[in-house]
Order: structure tokens, then C-alpha cells, then sequence
């Protein structure tokens, strides 16, 4: 197990060696994923592992893929689904052309899941999906719409739950243990790399998800991020959070106006 | 030198509700310490258990959120589908990684985090249910100096919990409900 000095100087080590900034991640869940990695990786000394991260830039590649937390699923928490189908889409609707972005969008779930939505209700054919994540391996997974076949069951729930109506089967293709999505879904999807610590906007949005990713960060990183969304989103558009974040710790709330307590905010100015 | 206590967690499964039901009314108010409690729960967005446990105590009660400020006196769940943690003793922290123990939130997760914020001023309880989560949590809360507390399992709805915990985790006190309110008013 990591402490809490040793915590710091990794993180120290890593800026200086690789430029990359875990100084204001959260500590607690940070700590977590490197004691992860330390006893997976079976270490049994702080300076063993620091030594390999300093010297081996592939093992440092690989430090900051285990770090990362790619946990997701398809049409995760249904209500949320249903708020967009019925809420947050239909605003979006008339325009002539939806952009939308996933920052840290995984293995892709939700950039799926979002293509189904959009095809329903008519608007995948005027739509682009960004999808960004800091992890080239998660990335390289979310482009090839593949999923392990096991989780369809759960996932399809999910999808009824959420008020889908056809028949979840019909969206992709199983073979042995895997499934592979439709082409059709995938042709909107813009997938590339992108670090919210530190790279700037790069479009302009109607929608922007970001779910569970800012828990990872504390409040001033939380700030920056949201302040990349605010610049990255048209008047109007949309902010999506996971269902226990919120913005209310970070500069430029005011912007911002909550949809009931949903974790939706639309940006007013 | 053990200062007071500033935290109690509760760990708890299956049959662990109606202990927390019994207990908290019990506990004199004002509280000193923060309580948290992490219970294994469904994957589900509502607030179902943080309202009926509301309903029981006059403990105040705060819903988590990320970030969401621990302060003695009050009284958190952990939210369904991530893992509490602690920041630093007036910080709460949220994680949605992997399952643990096939659970999320995890009680050894919480434990663990909690044990290396609080060292000596933790107490942890582990109570009823039939997993072996909270074990290994305990163990972390007595190498950093913390108090630890089973229930005793023949009192248990599901004993298979705390039995474990007995056998492996050698914990300060195996207590009775009473026990532990008689604990928890004591002082700490």
C-alpha cells in the first residue's frame, strides 16, 4: 500500500519525467488506482515502482491507462435516458445540424447508447458524436462498437428502462462471446484523444456529457473542466453530469441553469 | 496518545437495515463524530434508503454528492453505484470504479480510505450480511490505530459478515445492539 508521501512523490516524478499533472486529481480515488497497479503489477518497493515509471515510458503508458477509471455501461442510470429522449433532445431537435461531445467517454457505451437515441427520434442523420478520452487503448475499443456478448442482457434492460421500444437485439450483430454494433451507428462518431486537465475547446457544442469523470478531480480542476464546457457549449446548450456530480463548486455556476435536480444543467448566457 | 473519536462507519448487508433502524435513535444527540454508513444496495437512482433511514433518526442527514463536506454532528450513506471515500476529514470523495467484493459501494473500500484519513480517531462497525466485505477494511482501521467492532454474529440476521470478520479480523469488540448504542454514548 502507497502513502500518502510516497503518493506525492510519484505524482511529482511523473510531472517532471512525462509533464503529465496528477496534482489535482482527487487523492483518495488516485491512491486507489495506484495501489491497484502497484499490487497487480506485484511490486513490493515504493522505489522498484517509481524507478520503472521514470525509466520505461511504456510502463508509464500503461501507469496512466490502469489509472484511468473505464468503467461504464450502456444507457447507465435509465432515468437519465429518459430525460434526454424526452427533454433535452427535443430542444435540440429543429436545429439543422446537433453536435454533441463525450469527454472521457471510455470504451464507448455512452456514445452508442446516445446513437440509438438519435436514430429513434429521427436525428442520427444530422447529428456528430465527438467522443474523446485521455486513453488511446479505451479509444481504440469505442471505434469498433465491439462488446463483450454477456453484457447485452443488462444493457438491454437498461434500454427498456430508459423508454426504447425496438427490439435492442436489432442494433447489433453477435459473434461467439461478442457483438458488434451497426455500422449505421457508428458513421457519426468522431473519436480522438483529448486530456481535460489540460488541452483547450476544440468545437462548439449543443450538448456536452461528461459523466463521472470530474469525480475523479478535485474542486479547481472541476473548475477548469467546467469552464472548458462553458467555452466548448453554444448558448443554450446542454451539460450532462453523473448522477452524483455537480457544478457547485466550481466557478462560473451562474452561467448555469439546473434542470429541476437533475444533473443537467443548460447555460443560459 | 488516542485522541476522540471523529468518525463512525457502519458497514452492513443483508439484514444489517433493521440494526441501523434500532441503533441510531439510541445514540445521544449532539453527536461529537461524523457517521457514515455504507450499505450494499441496488444499482438504483433513487434515494430510497437515505429517506427511510431519515425518517428513523434525528440525526441530521446529509444526501452525498462528490465533494460533499463531512462534518461531525451529521450523518452520510454512501451513495448506490460508488465507492465513499474521504478526501482528507472534511472531504468526501466519489468513485465509480470497479465493483469490489461485487459490491458498489464497497464497505472494505470505505473502511480502507477512511482508516488512512482518521487513523486513530475511527471507529469502524461491521454488521450483518452474508458477504465477506468489510474484513479486510477492518483490518486496515486496526493497523492505523482505529477502534473495530463487529456484531456479534449469533445476534445477526445473516452471520456469515461479522462471523468472518471475527475469525479474521480480530476486532476490538464483538458487541450486541445494545452493546454498541452503550459504545456509541460512551464518550469515545
Amino acid at each position: 500500500m502507497i502513502e500518502e508521501l510516497e503518493l506525492e512523490t510519484l505524482i511529482n516524478e511523473v510531472y517532471e519525467h512525462y509533464g503529465f499533472d496528477f496534482g489535482n486529481y482527487s487523492k483518495a480515488s488516485l491512491k486507489r488506482r495506484v495501489d491497484r497497479l502497484y499490487q497487480m503489477d506485484g511490486f513490493s518497493h515504493f522505489h522498484e515502482f517509481l524507478h520503472r515509471i521514470q525509466t520505461d515510458e511504456k510502463y508509464y503508458k500503461r501507469m496512466i491507462e490502469e489509472i484511468t477509471v473505464n468503467v461504464t455501461e450502456m444507457f447507465r442510470d435509465p432515468v437519465f435516458y429518459t430525460i434526454l429522449r424526452n427533454e433535452i433532445i427535443p430542444f435540440l431537435a429543429p436545429k439543422p445540424f446537433i453536435r454533441i461531445w463525450h469527454a472521457g467517454c471510455s470504451t464507448g457505451e455512452e456514445v452508442f447508447s446516445m446513437a440509438i437515441l438519435l436514430k429513434e427520434l429521427g436525428l442520427l442523420h444530422k447529428s456528430l458524436l465527438y467522443a474523446t478520452d485521455i486513453n488511446a487503448s479505451v479509444l481504440e475499443t469505442a471505434k469498433k462498437g465491439v462488446f463483450p456478448l454477456r453484457m447485452m442482457k443488462q444493457y438491454s434492460e437498461n434500454y427498456l428502462a430508459s423508454g426504447g421500444t425496438e427490439d435492442f437485439s436489432s442494433y447489433y450483430s453477435a459473434n461467439f462471446n461478442i457483438v458488434k454494433f451497426n455500422q449505421e451507428l457508428s458513421e457519426k462518431m468522431v473519436f480522438s484523444q483529448h486530456n481535460l486537465v489540460s488541452d483547450t475547446s476544440f468545437n462548439e457544442f449543443d450538448l456536452i456529457l461528461c459523466r463521472n469523470v470530474l469525480i475523479y478531480f478535485n474542486n479547481d480542476l472541476q473548475s477548469r473542466a467546467i469552464k472548458l464546457f462553458d467555452d466548448s457549449l453554444s448558448v443554450l446548450g446542454f451539460l450532462a453530469l453523473g448522477s452524483k456530480e455537480t457544478i457547485k463548486y466550481s466557478q462560473g455556476e451562474s452561467k448555469f441553469v439546473q434542470l429541476r435536480k437533475e444533473k443537467i444543467w443548460r447555460k443560459i448566457q | 496518545m488516542r485522541t476522540r473519536c471523529e468518525l463512525v462507519i457502519f458497514g452492513g448487508s443483508a439484514g444489517s437495515l433493521q440494526v441501523l433502524i434500532n441503533i441510531l435513535p439510541q445514540i445521544m444527540l449532539p453527536i461529537p463524530f461524523a457517521i457514515v454508513i455504507v450499505v450494499h444496495r441496488k444499482n438504483s437512482y433513487d434515494t430510497v434508503l437515505e429517506d427511510l433511514i431519515a425518517l428513523k433518526t434525528l440525526i441530521p442527514m446529509e444526501y452525498v454528492e462528490d465533494k460533499s463536506k463531512l462534518q461531525p454532528g451529521v450523518l452520510y450513506i454512501a451513495p448506490s453505484d460508488y465507492h465513499m471515500l474521504f478526501e482528507d476529514k472534511n472531504n468526501i470523495a466519489l468513485d465509480g470504479s470497479e465493483k469490489v467484493n461485487y459490491s458498489r459501494p464497497s464497505i472494505d473500500v470505505s473502511f480502507e480510505s477512511a482508516a488512512f484519513v482518521f487513523r486513530e480517531q475511527l471507529v469502524g462497525i461491521l454488521l450483518s450480511g452474508a458477504n465477506a466485505d468489510g474484513t479486510f477494511g477492518l483490518q486496515m482501521i486496526q493497523e492505523k490505530g482505529g477502534i473495530t467492532i463487529v456484531q456479534k454474529p449469533e445476534t445477526a440476521e445473516v452471520s456469515y459478515m461479522p462471523q468472518f470478520a471475527v475469525l479474521n479480523a480480530n476486532p476490538d469488540f464483538i458487541f450486541s445492539e445494545e452493546e454498541i448504542v452503550t459504545f456509541l454514548n460512551s464518550n469515545i
